[in-house]
């Protein structure tokens, strides 16, 4: 289990105080501090850990924000954003001394501006509430993050979200024009505006992905996107996972940027099935879901010459979609992958590491050797063109034993994904669930730059304390 | 001019290190085709990467390649193109612009963040780094990012360092995404009565469903199009029966905006190559440069107030976003900028002037306080002694 600091012997002790504080600050509806309440809060997508924290608040405006923040930091309290709490790597974990400032009451769409190509929105806007925004227009918000339909826009912004289609639209930070930024101190600060790359540094490329250690983010202009003229998918089984990788990188090779290119190894390929009977072919080993946008014709050429590619490597099957109906079919059986694998197994991680494309034979082997050197199964989706892979980690929540085996298989796995040449994590965020692994990735004196850039914002280290950052080393955290 | 350009990061790292002890600043340079951009630097030594040359890595399959920052950027062109890929932002070789004899690095188009035409759709420069390595402006050698095309490890410091200028660490080495090339490329001229209609043109093309990769606006049209007056011209790359395909719907679809012409391979290559080194702009070589960054539709307004100002000579990109400015070297033209510039609610970049005017104004936006202090402190952790280029961005 990940420790989690010391809570504030003196923040606790000044609860009520503190509760009165906050209740002069905010509206009364907009301060929770009885447990009953407080529970719903106690943890996010990273369901593993829980605590609850000192108080929860709910603010409305940018400027109820930024007076808690203004408060919590004069008065030495912790502070923890949340926002639609779906963060699988427990980003919005709270703690006991912590309040958090939840943001799912701010969810106006502000401006919505189609010559300009932009959306200003509040930070509690869900992802697919955008795209719902501007859809009837022929437009959409690109980044699709699975969680899309709860995750929320400032959520996605501090975590720097992906999703299956940023091959070809790129994540979160790709896809941002400006930011209304709260400092612990409680300033608040236009980042960017509704104009392309600012004078000056990049704050709007710092700050996003920053998972909350640099202060929180209330409002946030779009990009949006014209939608293609349509879109459809094709599927691709083989009999080996190489196999498959090589036929992945013929297909970049070609010249061909699909607008996804979705891996899943046997395990996933049987737990989706069984769950969506999507006719995934059972016999494969591995198999590719592949998509490509354009006008009928335009899907006809790109499928055809991807058709063509896969048939050198011998596939055992491929199916290509003859109609959106069929294309959505494809898909439902990923889409559906990790409600497919709770089906199997009523616990799992999801895990998130990055490895070069390359490397994915050689890391699903070594994937195997340790599912069986730990006795838990393990299924693996795989983002195969950006080489993002989500190793589904199987356990019993009801037995310690098996949850601290899964974390250690787990962090086994990311550890290769680094000695490989990748990366912890692709988009859920380092959170607690991967801090003490940043010594894998990082050097000390790596780490200590990143930890004194953080200071740089929050001096106190009060936001979104024992995330992200290893505690020993951490100034102001007595682990 | 007193310039040290070792071959070793770990050489570099050392004069940084002694810079950093004796409280000497450094002018941080590849090799100084930018000189005249932003302010000049006020230090007595040289630090250049020049000879942190060659490609350390690449992937073609997986659409990444790593250079040390002194490679020129023709090289890794040349690499990429044999792969049949290239620089998904399109950086601007700025030779004629500022007059160098030598191209651009790669730690220098970094450093700058500058993108070109194809910015519109596939981002900027700072969204292709996948990882840098630098040196900290005491000495210290860090990485950040990686490898990987998703990778959300620890604060991101690429983005930090892309776009700083060299004023927060010396970039030694950079990977960057890169994407194939597309097999053909077409183009469609509209002849627009004024800014305000191409503008409309252009957001008609970029808010259409056929993936334009280029939107930009020459004032004066261009010889290889035949057309003298104001030209919006919108760009498809892709697959040839596509680029056919979608610029038959687009033309359709832009009918309405003006008279309109099309063309086809090398001509509509060379036409953007000259938008992205910003030659239609048609800067004097006496005339200072700026770049301004706005929403679209703030483009009219904004190069109306500038021709009334100065006389502004002007070329639009990214669908009207980004407006290149040419005109006298004057504290009144700049002011006029600034001022145009809040109009918009956008940004400004004092390009390319002489030392005469860009010592004597700000050359970028002012920052908020608040913001300004974390400017301050967070270039008090990367660089202490303050030894990185000073002065380059501000006073």
């Amino acid at each position: 289990m990940i420790s989690l600091p010391a809570p504030k012997p003196e923040v606790l002790a000044r609860r009520d105080a503190i509760l009165a504080d906050l209740a002069r600050l905010l509206p009364a509806d907009a301060v929770i501090g009885e447990t009953l309440r407080l529970r719903p809060y106690e943890t996010d997508g990273l369901s593993a850990y829980r605590q609850i924290p000192l108080a929860v608040v709910l603010p409305r405006t940018t400027q109820e924000v930024a007076s808690v923040l203004r408060y919590c930091n004069a008065n030495g309290i912790r502070v923890v954003p949340r926002g639609a709490g779906t963060s699988l790597s427990g980003g919005a974990l709270p703690l006991a001394d912590a309040v958090v400032i939840g943001l799912m009451r701010m969810n106006r769409i502000r401006e919505i501006n189609l010559e300009d190509r932009y959306a200003i929105v509040e930070a509690g806007v869900t992802n697919i509430g955008i795209t719902k925004a501007v859809e009837g227009d022929g437009f959409f918000y690109a980044p699709d993050p699975s969680s899309q339909l709860a995750c929320m826009i400032g959520g996605n912004v501090m975590m720097n979200s992906g999703g299956a289609h940023c091959l070809k639209y790129g994540v979160t930070a790709n896809n941002l024009l400006g930011l209304t930024f709260v400092t612990i101190e409680g300033e608040i600060i236009e980042i960017g505006g509704r104009h392309l790359d600012s004078a000056g540094y990049d704050w709007l490329g710092l700050i996003t992905g920053s998972e909350g250690q640099l202060g929180m983010v209330t409002e946030v202009t779009v990009r949006i996107l014209r939608g293609p003229e349509g879109a459809r998918a094709m599927l691709a089984a083989f009999d080996s996972v190489e196999v498959a990788g090589a036929a992945v990188d013929a297909i970049i090779g070609s010249g061909i940027i699909p607008v996804a290119l979705e891996f899943m190894d046997k395990p996933c390929i049987h737990a989706c099935e069984a769950f969506a009977h999507a006719g995934y072919p059972l016999d494969a080993e591995a198999m590719l879901i592949i998509e490509v946008e354009g006008s009928i014709a335009e899907q006809d050429m790109l499928l055809d010459r991807i058709r063509g590619i896969c048939a050198r490597f011998k596939p055992t099957s491929m199916k290509v979609a003859e109609s959106a109906e069929q294309s959505a079919a494809i898909w439902k059986g990923r889409k559906g992958a990790f409600g497919a694998v709770g089906r199997i197994s009523p616990d799992y991680l999801c895990m998130d590491g990055t490895i070069p494309t390359g490397e994915l034979p050689h890391v699903l082997k070594r994937i195997g050797e340790m599912s069986v050197q730990y006795g838990l199964a393990v299924a693996n989706v795989f983002h195969a063109g950006d080489g993002n892979l989500h190793p589904l980690i199987m356990f019993d929540a009801n037995d310690a034993e098996s949850f601290h085996k899964a974390e250690a298989f787990g962090a086994d796995i990311l550890t290769l994904c680094v000695e490989v040449g990748g990366c912890l994590t692709g988009e859920h965020g380092v959170g607690v669930e991967k801090r003490d692994l940043m010594t894998k990735q990082f050097t000390a004196p790596e780490l200590d730059l990143q930890r004194a850039v953080k200071s740089a914002f929050d001096p106190e280290w009060l936001l979104n304390t024992a995330k992200v950052f290893p505690l020993a080393g951490n100034p102001k955290i007595a682990a | 001019m007193n310039i040290s350009a070792p071959d070793t990061e770990e050489a570099l790292a050392g004069e940084v290190a002694r810079a950093h002890a004796a409280r000497e600043p450094l002018a941080i340079e590849g090799r100084g085709t930018k000189r005249a951009m932003l302010r000049p630097v006020q230090a007595a030594r040289t630090l250049s990467t020049r000879n942190l040359t060659g490609i350390t890595l690449y992937r073609p399959t997986e659409l990444m390649i790593r250079a040390r920052a002194g490679t020129s950027i023709p090289e890794i062109e040349a690499a990429l193109a044999e792969n049949n890929q290239q620089f998904v932002a399109e950086p601007p070789d700025l030779r004629v612009l500022f007059g160098a004899d030598e191209a651009a690095t790669l730690g220098g188009v970094v450093s700058a963040n500058l993108s070109g035409p194809r910015r519109i759709m596939w981002g900027a420069m700072r969204d292709h780094v996948l990882g840098i390595r630098a040196v900290t402006g005491e000495g210290a050698i860090f990485r950040s990012g990686g490898r990987v095309l998703k990778n959300v490890t620890g604060l991101d410091l690429c983005k930090l360092l892309s776009g700083a200028h060299g004023t927060l660490g010396v970039l030694t080495e950079v990977t960057l995404k890169v994407l194939p090339a597309a097999e053909a490329t077409g183009t469609l001229a509209i002849r627009v009565p004024d800014v305000a209609t191409g503008v409309a043109a252009l957001s008609a093309a970029l808010g259409s469903p056929y993936g334009v990769s280029g939107a930009a606006l020459l004032m004066e049209g261009h010889d290889a199009l035949g057309m003298d007056g104001p030209v919006a011209i919108a760009r498809i790359e892709d697959f040839a029966e596509s680029v056919a395909y979608r610029l038959g719907r687009l033309r359709a679809d832009l009918a309405a905006h003006g008279e309109i012409s099309q063309m086809d391979g090398a001509p509509a290559r060379s036409i953007w190559r000259a938008v992205r080194d910003a030659e239609p702009l048609g800067a004097a070589p006496e005339d200072a440069i700026w770049r301004l960054s706005v929403a679209p539709s703030e483009a009219a307004r904004a190069t109306e107030s500038l021709r009334l100002a100065f006389g502004a000579k002007l070329m639009l990109d990214w669908g009207g976003g980004l407006i290149w400015v040419a005109g006298p070297a004057r504290e009144q033209a700049h002011g006029a900028v600034m001022q145009a510039a809040a109009a918009a609610g956008g940004t400004f970049t004092l390009f390319r002037a002489p030392a005469s005017l860009a010592a004597s104004v700000p050359v970028l936006p002012e920052e908020p306080l608040p913001l300004a202090a974390i400017a301050r402190r967070v270039k008090a952790t990367l660089d202490p002694g303050g030894v990185l280029n000073p002065g380059r961005m501000r006073v």
